[in-house]
């Protein structure tokens, strides 16, 4: 299995550490943790609030490929699920 | 954001983010590093229950999303559990800054249940304690339990610890405490040399040969820990050349509320006495934002003097901390003196080179001044 395989299938979710919320005066996702705030931009933030723990990448892309009505999302989203892992914002 | 004019120029303003309420100057502890003020014995009351939860949603509907209570200690104030509960409700991150003392079972369960975020617990090393400290005796104890009582109740376990030269070369004992407590993360950062660790600032400032040998010996518990323990340790900024960008902008993101509801952009900006800082109780949280003069009279870079306002670095550190230039130099307007660009550096200098010193050798040794009421009431009458 490759690695973006193993990505595909796994069920990532946002780490114990932080906490997603929209900011109304922000206009915008934010990850919230002891003293600090990462603002997210709009995809990054339609990505991890569809993060549960349950759902795997795949599904996760169709479920972005059928909300946003859009196609070849893919490469996108790993890309941004390998930062969020390496900042650990999400665990798989 | 909102573009309010100051001195003639439009200035870009975001929300108020960081607030950090001081809802008390009561402390059971005496450490001469405090950087509440030093005549906090002078200042008005405390805002009751009521007018701290208007603060909250007044700062909330503002834009504030983290809160910090702090003091003093804020656990000396009862309704601690209440405002916790109300800024959770509001959609605030809620962290409690504390040291522990009065940290029992039954709070920490009833803050839970109001809905606190995180837990950041100082260690208390003054040098009154300092032996107790390092035999791990009673400090241990108390440490241990309140460390229990994060790791119990889900909070991430972040430890503080105030460095300086009394208690620098133990820097290796710190750290084994802060792993032996199972902490996640662990601050080590230097005293700054406001209020009362300004007026200790001789015995509290460390050599550079201290600071060299702290900063090799936290990068090898670095390696040897790994991801177990994240620690930041933090230099003192005497021994920059560079100012810091302090509060990261005056009036940019951070907001505190000092106990009798003053609003500062940072906890020791009253010590600028030209300026009139706004109360909560007169002015909403967004007015004092957006609207005051206290708050846009250090925004953008209108107000700079040279070097300042032809500096190609200005907008990188905003010519430093306010507070520092007038306690350095006189004048809040100046380049903060840790820049080597600055006319008034030699007193930056003056105070490493002292540092320099070794304690055996020093001929005058002013004691240290240990932040109590007593003390408070003293020095307040010197100054006015």
């Amino acid at each position: 299995m490759t690695n973006d395989e193993a990505v595909l299938d796994s069920t990532p979710a946002l780490a114990s550490m932080f906490r997603l919320q929209w900011e109304e005066v922000q206009q915008s996702w934010v990850l919230l943790y002891p003293e600090g705030m990462v603002k997210l931009n709009g995809s990054a933030g339609e990505i991890i609030k569809r993060l549960d723990g349950k759902k795997t990448v795949t599904a996760l892309i169709a479920e972005l490929e059928k909300d946003f009505e859009a196609t070849g999302l893919q490469n996108d989203v790993l890309a941004f699920l390998e930062i969020a892992n390496k900042q650990g914002w999400v665990k798989t | 954001m909102m573009t309010p004019t100051v001195n003639g120029k439009e200035v870009t303003v975001g929300p108020p983010l960081w607030l950090l309420a001081e809802v008390t100057y009561a402390c059971p502890l005496h450490c001469v590093f405090c950087y509440n003020p030093v005549d906090y014995t002078q200042h008005g009351p405390e805002l009751s229950t009521q007018e701290w939860i208007k603060v909250l949603r007044d700062a909330r509907a503002a834009g504030s999303v983290q809160c910090g209570f702090s003091g003093g200690e804020p656990l000396v104030r009862d309704d601690l559990e209440e405002l916790v509960a109300e800024a959770h409700k509001l959609g605030f991150y809620t962290n409690l800054l504390t040291s522990g003392i009065g940290f029992t079972a039954e709070r920490a369960k009833a803050l839970k249940e109001a809905g606190l975020d995180h837990v950041q617990l100082s260690f208390q090393d003054s040098t009154r304690e300092l032996n107790d400290f390092l035999s791990h005796t009673k400090t241990f104890a108390l440490k241990q339990k309140a460390a229990e009582l994060i790791q119990s109740n889900g909070w991430p376990m972040v430890l503080n610890c105030v460095i300086h030269r009394l208690n620098i070369d133990y820097i290796d004992k710190i750290i084994e405490l802060a792993v032996d407590l199972g902490a996640e993360y662990l601050e080590l950062a230097n005293s700054q040399y406001y209020s009362w660790a300004q007026l200790n600032r001789d015995g509290l400032m460390p050599s550079r040969e201290q600071l060299q040998r702290a900063e090799r010996v936290t990068n090898e518990y670095r390696e040897k820990l790994g991801d177990k323990l994240k620690i930041f340790f933090v230099v003192p900024d005497y021994y920059e050349t560079r100012p810091k960008k302090c509060m990261n902008g005056w009036g940019n993101i951070f907001l505190t509320i000092t106990p009798d509801g003053s609003a500062l952009p940072c906890h020791t900006a009253k010590m600028i006495k030209h300026l009139d800082f706004p109360n909560v109780k007169d002015m909403t949280v967004k007015d004092i934002w957006y609207e005051s003069e206290s708050f846009n009279h250090y925004r953008g870079d209108a107000w700079m003097k040279e070097p300042c306002s032809t500096c190609p670095e200005k907008e990188k550190d905003l010519g430093g901390c306010r507070c520092q230039a007038l306690m350095l130099t006189g004048d809040a307007a100046n380049a903060d003196p840790v820049c080597d660009k600055s006319e008034h550096h030699q007193v930056v200098l003056d105070a490493v080179a002292f540092a320099q010193v070794p304690d055996v050798k020093r001929v005058e040794v002013k004691p240290l001044v240990f932040r109590d009421p007593i003390n408070s009431r003293k020095l307040s009458t010197i100054s006015e």
